[in-house]
């Protein structure tokens, strides 16, 4: 045991060769020290380690450390058939299933070709502005309660838990949804839905205004968020950032605009665009996004269509339960879908949505079985948080706090 | 969609670029992979194409087939509202390919995923090392022909423990 805790006291003599390229000069010198923050750090967001590089105060350079929640999802997907993935879905970026149910069902249906009712189309759509807004509600509770704005934490997860109860009361699940299925919903959604989101919608808008009230012109805010973590616009979209954050530096680009995908062209809504790229401007727009959200969510309710929850297409939908009883060919439906599930055309597709934290998209490779050859994840959290040392660069350890509570990032997403 | 894209490229490289594959819309181009990153800095750069953001890469791996690796860069032009996706095709055990990190900064952890979990190595990544997994792990998780085994998790700092605990081979 002795031997070894020497050996542990010289491998940080060692280390510092590895980091050479990554660190400056002056670390290997030893004129700056080399400092770990995370993985067990409460305002890391989770298991996210930053090596960082310090002179005094100052961050010379932070170096991301991810991979502590690395699950293999993507390896696990391709041992499930295709409707058995959705689950693992729910699991990456834990905040928001409900997008990620959504890119992995819109990716499968694209390679199957097959058509949402229009129904489905909009209760998806509602459901995920929800899940917006109770994502943006936990990265506003988080990310002022680093900033010592302790109270807002619990503002922001009391009104969180009214749209859980929303999401147990459609999926039965208050996180791990799993709702939405390649073709349309689980089910239809219950009596007393929309009562349920419209004494929401009710109160909720006095409580937005509450936490701008709090904090939008709050001068302890206002210093320890304007200038900080600057990210322009062009070096925003060379290391891909996307979602809010991009958008906080002045680049107009929503998926939901540039790519529509489940009717939401059909919804009329503003994309909050702020310039400065700091701290503050994303703030404000993911903010601004919760009163959008709000428009959506009110106009799919007054416009949401009667009809079938769940495509007709019985190669993709299982049937009704009632119908085994009467239709053979609806056994044999039923039969297929699960055990063998259903099988794909050879192809690839990658589909695109707008995720709470930007683009998530979903790469899938079929080979014609019933299992996908490849799935793939683009988690948004990756991306922006690979962007984090152009933020940081020279910024105090106390604002790489705001830094990142501001880029939002699930390390649930980011690991995957 | 993209077929102006298309065309450009194909006159700019007739010689490098192959295809393109139309499937539900979405428009692929196959590139040799010695010409990527000329055939990416084009597309950067030409003022009528301004695919400035890449989403993503990853890596397929189409075991037992040859050629193996299939390497996807799905770029996106926020001026033209245009999605294009570009494939490399790569064989052998060792497969290897050119960084794009000097075109888009951003291909740099997507590299190090796809080299981490899918072993394709990026010649000239400014920080080639593995990104989820442990330093010392072996073999590429994503490979259709990765060995399946459980790993206990260490509970010490004690490295002769952990090595005597390790599920491969003894030398």
């Amino acid at each position: 045991m002795g031997q070894n805790e020497t050996q542990l006291m010289e491998l940080t003599v060692d280390d510092l060769k590895e980091l050479r390229g990554l660190v400056s000069e002056r670390a290997l010198a030893g004129e700056t020290v080399l400092l770990n923050m995370g993985p067990q750090h409460p305002s890391t967001h989770g298991v996210l380690r930053l090596l960082l590089e310090i002179d005094g105060e100052n961050v010379v350079s932070c170096i991301p450390d991810v991979g502590f929640l690395h699950t293999g999802i993507e390896k696990t997907a391709e041992d499930k058939t295709y409707l058995k993935v959705i689950p693992l879905t729910d699991r990456m970026d834990y905040l928001s299933p409900m997008s990620n149910n959504l890119g992995y069902v819109l990716a499968v249906e694209k390679l199957m070709g097959v058509d949402v009712p229009l129904r489905a189309q909009y209760v998806r759509v509602m459901l995920c502005e929800l899940q917006r807004l109770a994502s943006h509600l936990v990265w506003l509770g988080t990310h002022a309660m680093d900033l010592a704005a302790m109270s807002l934490f619990l503002y922001c997860f009391r009104e969180r838990e009214k749209i859980l109860d929303i999401f147990e009361m459609v999926s039965g699940q208050r996180m791990m949804v799993s709702y939405f299925r390649p073709g349309g919903l689980w089910r239809d959604i219950p009596a007393g839905f929309e009562d349920a989101v419209r004494a929401f919608m009710d109160h909720f808008p006095l409580e937005i205004k509450e936490y701008e009230g709090l904090l939008k012109k709050n001068p302890l805010w206002l210093d320890r968020t304007r200038g900080i973590g600057v990210i322009t616009a062009e070096q925003a979209v060379a290391w891909g950032v996307t979602g809010p954050s991009l958008r906080g530096s002045g680049v107009n680009w929503d998926i939901r605009k540039a790519i529509p995908y489940s009717s939401y062209d059909d919804f009329e809504f503003d994309v909050p665009v702020r310039a400065e790229g700091d701290v503050y401007a994303r703030f404000w727009c993911r903010v601004q996004e919760m009163w959008q959200s709000l428009r959506i969510v009110d106009q799919a309710l007054k416009k949401l269509p009667k009809g079938p929850f769940i495509t007709g297409n019985r190669k993709v939908a299982p049937p009704p339960k009632e119908e085994l009883a009467y239709s053979m060919e609806s056994l044999i439906h039923h039969f297929k879908l699960w055990t063998e599930g259903f099988t794909p055309p050879v192809g690839e597709v990658y589909v695109r949505v707008e995720s709470p934290r930007g683009e998530f998209s979903c790469y899938l490779s079929s080979d014609g079985t019933s299992k996908p050859r490849r799935v793939h994840f683009r988690a948004p959290s990756f991306a922006n948080l690979s962007a984090m040392p152009i933020m940081t660069k020279g910024v105090f350890i106390a604002d790489l706090v705001a830094i990142i509570g501001s880029i939002d990032i699930v390390l649930g997403d980011v690991d995957r | 969609m993209a077929d102006a894209s298309v065309e450009a490229i194909q006159r700019k490289f007739p010689e490098a670029v192959s295809g393109p594959i139309e499937f539900h819309g979405e428009t692929t181009i196959i590139v040799q992979p010695d010409r990527l990153i000329e055939v990416c800095t084009f597309l950067r750069d030409d003022p009528a194409l301004k695919f400035d953001l890449l989403s993503d890469v990853s890596a397929v791996d189409h075991f037992p087939e040859h050629p193996r690796f299939a390497v996807n860069y799905h770029l996106y032009s926020l001026e033209n509202n245009r999605q294009l996706r570009l494939k490399v095709w790569l064989d052998g055990e060792q497969p290897h390919v050119s960084s794009v990190t000097g075109v888009w900064p951003g291909a740099n952890w997507h590299e190090r995923e796809v080299w981490d979990l899918m072993g394709v190595k990026f010649d000239g990544h400014p920080d080639p090392r593995r990104i989820f997994l442990p330093e010392d792990y072996l073999g590429h998780p994503l490979r259709k022909d990765a060995a399946r085994f459980y790993e206990e998790p260490q509970f010490t700092h004690n490295f002769d423990l952990i090595e005597s605990q390790k599920p491969y081979a003894k030398e």
